[in-house]
């Protein structure tokens, strides 16, 4: 496989951790008791430690003497490859389970499968990543059960999040020629396999919490060459200020 | 505001082992309102930096203490009798955590 690809491949999966730390950041102080907002902000800082190991080989791979700051911080929207899911607002805290639930899934079958990789960068950040995704996804199964099976409230709100959340779901196993690349040379599962995976997870454990897997009309594309929803921007416009107001800024 | 209600789940105490085989100890408390967001609250908040590698989660409710005014009955009597500590032993080179 050439390094390119791989390169390219990395900078996917970080650029979706750093765009979801991003947005768990957003949930400090946002929490509804002191407990969940501090497990809700340990989530964006499992993802944020990811996307810098990702970033970081990311561009070391590319050999151009690139940063993984330069890559969070000095591209605008179309150069970012994050699934739209990722850059999902935080409606409500159902909306940030929801969209972290269904990521903590994908992640961790990605992990999974990387660990087994002869490449002791890439194996090496997934063996530590698995473990936090597996975390990941024990806390937030149990807020989508705890929502789904709670309150007419909590159970409508989740349901929602789920209804809207669910045309995003169709990026994580799409596939394009790179991914046919990365998976020839055994660095990921097929398209065909993930979404077995996520559809039939998905749907025992939504069926459990007492809530309605979403019927699938549409599903959106284009993440994986730079076409992002509204809110990419937003996002980017305050993560990279320090940046674009005051370059090369030092403290 | 003494009309404000606490709505913030029970209170639970938390424990941390340091290593298998050492005793637990108390690391402090947490809010939750059962067992599963208990012990995951506790995970969040207080083995984060490698506090431990074993950890319980009690019911605040479910301890029971001495009543500070039962101090003198239960623990006083036994401030003279030091003989009650092995220290009079020695200890072979090699034994740890006594």
């Amino acid at each position: 496989m050439e390094l390119l690809d791989l390169s390219r491949f990395c900078m996917r999966l970080g650029d979706s951790c750093l765009i979801m730390a991003h947005r768990q950041s957003e949930m400090c102080s946002k929490g509804p008791f002191l407990e969940e907002d501090i497990a809700q902000t340990n989530l964006g800082l499992d993802l944020l430690g990811q996307s810098e190991a990702l970033l970081k080989y990311a561009v070391e791979l590319e050999g151009k003497g690139r940063t993984a700051d330069d890559l969070a911080y000095r591209r605008s929207e179309r150069d970012f490859y994050n699934f739209m899911l990722t850059e999902q607002p935080n409606t409500d805290f159902a909306f940030a389970v929801v969209r972290q639930y269904i990521m903590a899934l994908y992640l961790g079958k990605v992990y999974e499968t990387l660990v087994k990789v002869d490449d002791e960068t890439l194996s090496g950040i997934a063996e530590k990543a698995v473990k936090e995704i597996a975390y990941h996804q024990r806390h937030l199964e149990m807020w989508v059960k705890r929502l789904g099976d709670g309150t007419e409230e909590s159970h409508e709100r989740i349901q929602t999040a789920v209804n809207e959340l669910w045309m995003f779901v169709g990026e994580l196993y799409e596939e394009d020629q790179l991914d046919l690349k990365i998976q020839k040379a055994g660095y990921a599962i097929s398209g065909d396999e993930m979404k077995v995976y996520l559809m039939e997870e998905i749907s025992s454990f939504l069926t459990e919490s007492t809530l309605l897997v979403p019927e699938s009309v549409y599903m959106t594309t284009g993440s994986k060459i730079g076409i992002h929803t509204e809110y990419l921007g937003y996002i980017l416009a305050e993560m990279q200020y320090l940046q674009r107001a005051y370059p090369d800024a030092k403290w | 505001m003494s009309e404000v209600k606490d709505t913030q789940g029970q209170l639970w105490e938390v424990f941390i082992q340091t290593k298998k085989g050492l005793p637990f100890k108390h690391a402090g408390s947490v809010h939750a309102f059962d067992k599963e967001m208990a012990i995951q609250n506790a995970r969040d908040l207080y083995t984060r930096r490698g506090e431990g590698r074993g950890m319980w989660v009690i019911p605040a409710n479910a301890i029971v203490a001495v009543d500070p005014s039962d101090d003198e009955s239960f623990f006083d009597p036994s401030d003279d009798k030091v003989y009650r500590h092995p220290t009079f032993y020695e200890l072979p080179d090699g034994i740890k955590n006594m």
